[in-house]
């Protein structure tokens, strides 16, 4: 089932805690095939968390939450990882193993998972390098990369199985807002070419401009608001204007 | 009067309780990360590369260390023996003294400490930054198992390489002790390693390399847990290194004994 009427990832009634410190709290979200939603939220509200519960690397104690029509919580742990090689997952602060090369950390997806011979694997790693403009980066070690750099090979690690969802955790945070905004027009045209399904959670209102169909503001273990980025910012609710002008 | 130091007592017995609690839940935590080595370390996906790469690795770590400890060990057991020997009127006992203090006990106690200072600490600090940085997370997330990846490798890797180490610290030491002598007496090289391998039987050299392999997958996976489980934070990846070092000495150290005394118990204490 395909098509924009269908839901690709359901989360609904989710709870989760870390001993007393209650994260999220009855959180429910629908995204629907081809749709890119932005979750927006102070830093330690939650949202990293709600990522790693859709992938299956926290575990809520309440709630469901379906990927393609399964259910993620309980699940085993094979039936998961046949799940995780369709979701593309972009990590804070790129989560690159420094122990590899650039080309390295883009082939391990490729060689753990796919029978592609040697030459396939290079021409992919190639193309995937081209796609984020950083073919010259190929031989270098992730200690050599600037903060944007790193943000990119991420990218292009996350998609190089061309997953057809992507889950980006902050994907310009930390960096300077021309560079930001280079990755959030790269996601933009990535998800475009590919037809990438994505989450993004974000602080970065300029990112949540350029990427999102839907915004969701998520406070207290809740989202508060959700519209799109020009009905939000319209709004009359004091937590929202707050958000959209102190950031901007 | 007497309510009051009751009252005084229940913070600290709460206090105590908890930390007994915690330090429990430490043990069993370590126990079961430590056997779920044995659940992976025989079924696919199997990584050799990567246990190639750690057994370099550690070879190129520990070797230079080793090979001081070991030449001087020896020769500082021959310089201290040497005297009370001869005081006995037991002196010419001296190479079978050395070998059978080193194979037996000396070589593969030492050889493991060096290697839980060098390695076990390297393996916390290692695994313990790919955990703050979510790289065992993204193991994970592209289908990977980190426990099969990260850490049967490395246990792996220790617990064969370690017999090796012992071997070569055991010969080293055993050679340390012959300079001494060499020096002191002007020995002869013949006479000192004929005595040395007459000293030495199957049973004295079985037990002391066997343990080693226990040692190693001490050091490989207590290592490993404090990497694996670091709290997030830089400063956590220091605290991971230091607390492995720590704990796989002791836990060294103990296991220590109770091989010897199951040694003597099945084999007897030789002589
Ligand atoms: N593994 C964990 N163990 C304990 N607490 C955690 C863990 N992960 C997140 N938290 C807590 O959950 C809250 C939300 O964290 P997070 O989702 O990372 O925030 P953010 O919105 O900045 O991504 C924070 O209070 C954090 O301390
Ligand atoms: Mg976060």
């Amino acid at each position: 089932m395909t098509g924009p009427d269908h839901i690709l990832i359901q989360v609904q009634d989710v709870w989760k805690a870390f001993d007393d410190n209650e994260v999220l709290k009855g959180i429910s979200l629908r995204v629907h095939d081809g749709s890119s939603d932005v979750i927006l939220g102070r830093s330690g509200i939650g949202k990293s968390v709600l990522l790693k519960s859709i992938v299956g690397l926290l575990t809520p104690e309440r709630g469901s939450i379906t990927v393609m029509d399964e259910e993620v919580i309980g699940m085993k742990n094979r039936d998961l990882n046949r799940l995780r090689k369709q979701i593309g997952y972009v990590f804070q602060y790129a989560a690159l193993y420094d122990s590899l090369t650039v080309r390295e950390n883009l082939e391990f997806p490729l060689r753990k998972h796919t029978d592609a011979d040697e030459e396939e694997i290079s021409d992919r790693v190639f193309e995937q390098l081209k796609l984020v403009g950083l073919e010259d980066a190929i031989d270098k070690m992730p200690s050599e990369l600037s903060g944007g750099m790193k943000k990119r090979i991420g990218l292009a690690r996350a998609i190089i199985k061309r997953p057809r969802i992507v889950l980006y955790d902050e994907p310009t945070a930390g960096l300077d807002p021309i560079t930001a905004r280079e990755i959030s027009d790269l996601i933009l045209s990535l998800e475009e070419q590919f037809g990438i399904t994505s989450i993004t959670v974000t602080h970065d209102l300029e990112c949540a401009r350029i990427i999102a169909n839907r915004i969701y503001i998520l406070d207290d273990g809740l989202f508060q608001h959700q519209g799109s980025y020009d009905e939000l910012k319209a709004s009359t609710d004091p937590y929202t204007k707050a958000f959209f002008q102190v950031t901007r | 009067m007497s309510e009051q130091p009751t009252h005084k007592e229940i913070p600290y017995l709460r206090f105590t309780r908890n930390r007994i609690k915690k330090a429990m839940e430490e043990v069993y935590g370590i126990t079961m990360f430590g056997l779920r080595f044995f659940r992976y370390v025989f079924v696919p996906p199997y990584e050799f590369g990567q246990v190639r790469k750690h057994l370099d690795e550690l070879g190129s770590k520990s070797l230079p260390l080793l090979t001081v400890v070991g030449l001087i060990m020896g020769l500082i057991l021959a310089l201290q023996s040497r005297p009370t020997l001869d005081r006995f009127g037991a002196g010419g006992f001296l190479p079978a003294m050395i070998a059978l203090t080193i194979v037996r006990e000396l070589g593969p106690v030492i050889t493991a400490l060096v290697v839980a200072g060098r390695v076990s600490s390297g393996i916390g600090a290692e695994v313990g930054s790919m955990k703050v940085t979510e790289q065992i997370d993204a193991l994970e997330v592209s289908a990977v198992d980190p426990y099969n990846y990260l850490v049967v490798t490395r246990v792996l890797a220790c617990a064969i390489i370690m017999p090796l180490l012992t071997a070569y610290v055991d010969f080293l030491a055993i050679f340390g002790g012959f300079v001494s002598e060499w020096l002191s007496h002007n020995s002869s090289f013949q006479l000192y390693f004929t005595e040395v391998i007459q000293s030495l039987r199957f049973y004295d050299i079985l037990p002391g390399i066997g343990k080693t392999i226990a040692f190693g997958y001490i050091i490989g996976v207590i290592g490993a847990y404090q990497g694996f489980n670091t709290s997030r934070g830089t400063e956590g990846v220091g605290r991971a290194a230091t607390s492995a070092v720590v704990l796989a000495s002791l836990n060294i150290i103990f296991l220590d004994m109770v091989i010897v005394q199951l040694t003597f118990l099945f084999l007897g204490p030789g002589g």
